[in-house]
């Protein structure tokens, strides 16, 4: 497996993540790395095993439809980089 | 099929699926135990967990996943005992985990049906693919500053029911009767409040075109339109767009779209250019969902009668005509209402009195069915009065009418007002003999083989009695007088 400059650019603007084009390649050779790294599991025989979705036995733990939460709006925004009132505040987003 | 597109090069069918986000019905939220009130001050409803705080584990609320076995149970269904939740990524200022928490390869329930019923009385399947369940995202507000957009966080990680339908719908119009429908139900289970308004039903509309009988072409997604007629109005400019593109020798392109109703067209979303690499993968910190299958028979076995179900019982129980029956049904309160009237009395009359002269008062005085001035038992007194010959039907409009202006009850305006009807012989012959001597000439018409004089004598012997008189007895009275 190979992961081309195209896909590294593409995956960090999907991420968000700015890369200047000199960083390109060495992100590139790092998640490559990760990936081939990953990708000995595919060398394990799994013919016929069902797919495990976790180390526990346990189906999920459900609660019932109670309020206890929120009502925390000072703490929460305390930790914005950018509000106003009672608001985050982010860059214009209009379609 | 009925609706088609007549281009430069023949005709052109339409091929529309819709998926409906449906806000449940549910005290606190999807993944944290926030509140889900509507209309609460800014980011006041908002978990550590739904603002996305680092280390924050999502924890499922039960109740909505009953609405979705409800809604599921109600669309006639499958539903799935184990089903998962994965991760949609995507990057927006209304989204702060930076992911959807979702359900795709395995939702909560699978395949079903809804039947539509459109204005010619045809009744048509629109199949269901799939109904999962998500987390809704905050919202955005773009009018308050120049530069800034501002972020509420309150419906953040509220519960949605994402309910997907077949490509089946081939018309504007079964897209508003399938809404309509769907509406109509998840408001009879109670799962989501249907209110298009505020947002809590929104509906992506895919819309494409083709010949008759080719495979289907590239569709588009017109994302968010948030009323009936709206949804119709896309379909309609956004298949007559294409229609051009194509007749144009050019290919349309798979993409996201906008429904500008102002302007009545549909045009590209650019920020959604990259939306449909969501890279979806299983949240790791979400285990699968099992659900039993005794629990999901005690929730079929507690559902409400459904629409489809009340119409066809209130035909059988109560004698009234399919479309009239479909019309009570429409809302629950409405069936709720004429079912408390109609109970042990004529079902025919109750209907005419509900649809007629009951829909015409609330119309005028702004009113709804839950705050009618004439309440169920107090229409139902009065349909009583008339059977029992207290009054007739011409009077019964009179009492109807102060019930409505003065909230009385039926009886007690009929003896404020007198309005009992008259069944004394004595009196209603005195009426007779009244109206004959004031108006022998026409007496003698009549006697002469004018006939058609009848219906006079008696307009003016009830015009004598107040209106009061049993029409039975004027009728018959009068026929053996003048004809003695």
């Amino acid at each position: 497996m190979s992961l081309d400059l195209a896909t590294t650019r593409r995956i960090a603007k999907l991420a968000r993540i700015g890369l200047e084009d000199a960083e390109l390649e060495t992100v590139r050779q790092k998640l490559d790395g990760i990936l081939g790294w990953v990708d000995q599991l595919s060398e394990v025989d799994v013919e016929g095993v069902p797919p495990m979705v976790g180390t526990e036995t346990e189906a999920q733990r459900q609660r019932e439809d109670v309020v206890t939460d929120g009502n925390c709006r000072d703490a929460i925004l305390s930790c914005a980089p950018e509000k106003s009132g009672p608001f985050y505040t982010v860059p214009k987003v209009v379609e | 099929m009925s609706y088609v597109i007549e281009g430069k090069t023949g005709s052109w069918e339409i091929v529309v699926g819709l998926e409906v986000h449906a806000q449940v019905v549910s005290k606190s939220k999807l993944f944290s135990g926030a509140s889900t009130t509507f209309g609460a001050e800014p980011n006041s409803q908002v978990s550590l967990v739904d603002a996305a705080f680092p280390g924050m584990l999502p924890v499922i609320n039960k109740e909505c996943v009953a609405q979705a076995v409800r809604t599921g149970l109600g669309l006639n269904a499958r539903i799935n005992l184990e089903s998962r939740f994965d991760r949609k990524n995507y990057f927006y200022a209304d989204l702060p985990q930076g992911y959807q928490i979702s359900q795709f390869a395995h939702p909560i329930v699978g395949e079903g049906t809804i039947e539509i019923e459109l204005s010619n009385g045809e009744t048509r399947k629109i199949g269901i693919t799939r109904l999962h369940m998500e987390q809704d995202a905050g919202k955005l507000i773009h009018d308050q500053d120049p530069t800034k957009s501002m972020v509420d966080l309150n419906r953040a990680g509220v519960a949605l029911m994402e309910i997907v339908s077949e490509p089946d719908i081939r018309e504007p119009e079964e897209a508003g009767a399938y809404l309509r429908k769907l509406r109509q139900i998840l408001r009879y289970l109670g799962t989501c409040d249907g209110n298009m308004e505020e947002g809590s039903m929104r509906a992506d509309v895919n819309v494409s075109v083709r010949k008759a009988g080719e495979p289907f072409r590239t569709r588009c997604e017109i994302k968010n339109v948030n009323s009936i007629r709206f949804v119709m109005q896309a379909i309609e400019v956004e298949a007559a767009r294409q229609v051009e593109i194509w007749e144009n020798g050019g290919e349309v392109d798979q993409e996201t779209r906008l429904f500008d109703a102002a302007r009545g067209e549909t045009r590209t979303m650019r920020s959604k250019e990259d939306a449909h690499d969501y890279r979806y993968f299983p949240d790791p910190d979400l285990l699968p969902l099992v659900i039993e299958q005794e629990w999901v028979d005690a929730l079929k076995a507690a559902l409400p009668e459904l629409p489809d179900a009340k119409r066809a019982r209130f035909q059988s129980e109560y004698g009234i005509p399919f479309y009239d029956a479909g019309v009570l049904v429409a809302e629950q309160a409405v069936a709720d209402f004429y079912e408390t009237v109609a109970k042990g009395r004529d079902g025919k009359l109750a209907v005419s009195w509900v649809t007629g002269d009951l829909f015409a008062a609330l119309n005028r005085t702004g009113k709804t069915i839950e705050t009618s001035p004439v309440s169920a038992e107090a229409l139902g007194q009065m349909l009583d009065l008339i059977a029992d010959g207290t009054i007739n039907g011409k009077i019964a409009k009179e009492v109807f009418e102060d019930m409505v202006e003065t909230g009385e009850g039926p009886e007690a305006i009929v003896e404020k007002k007198g309005l009992r009807q008259v069944t004394d012989t004595g009196v209603i012959d005195a009426a007779i003999e009244s109206v004959m001597t004031k108006h022998a000439d026409k007496v003698a018409e009549y006697r002469s083989g004018k006939d058609k004089l009848f219906g006079f004598f008696v307009g003016q012997v009830m015009k004598e009695t107040k209106g009061k008189a049993n029409p039975a007895l004027v009728n018959g009275a009068l026929k053996s007088r003048l004809d003695a």
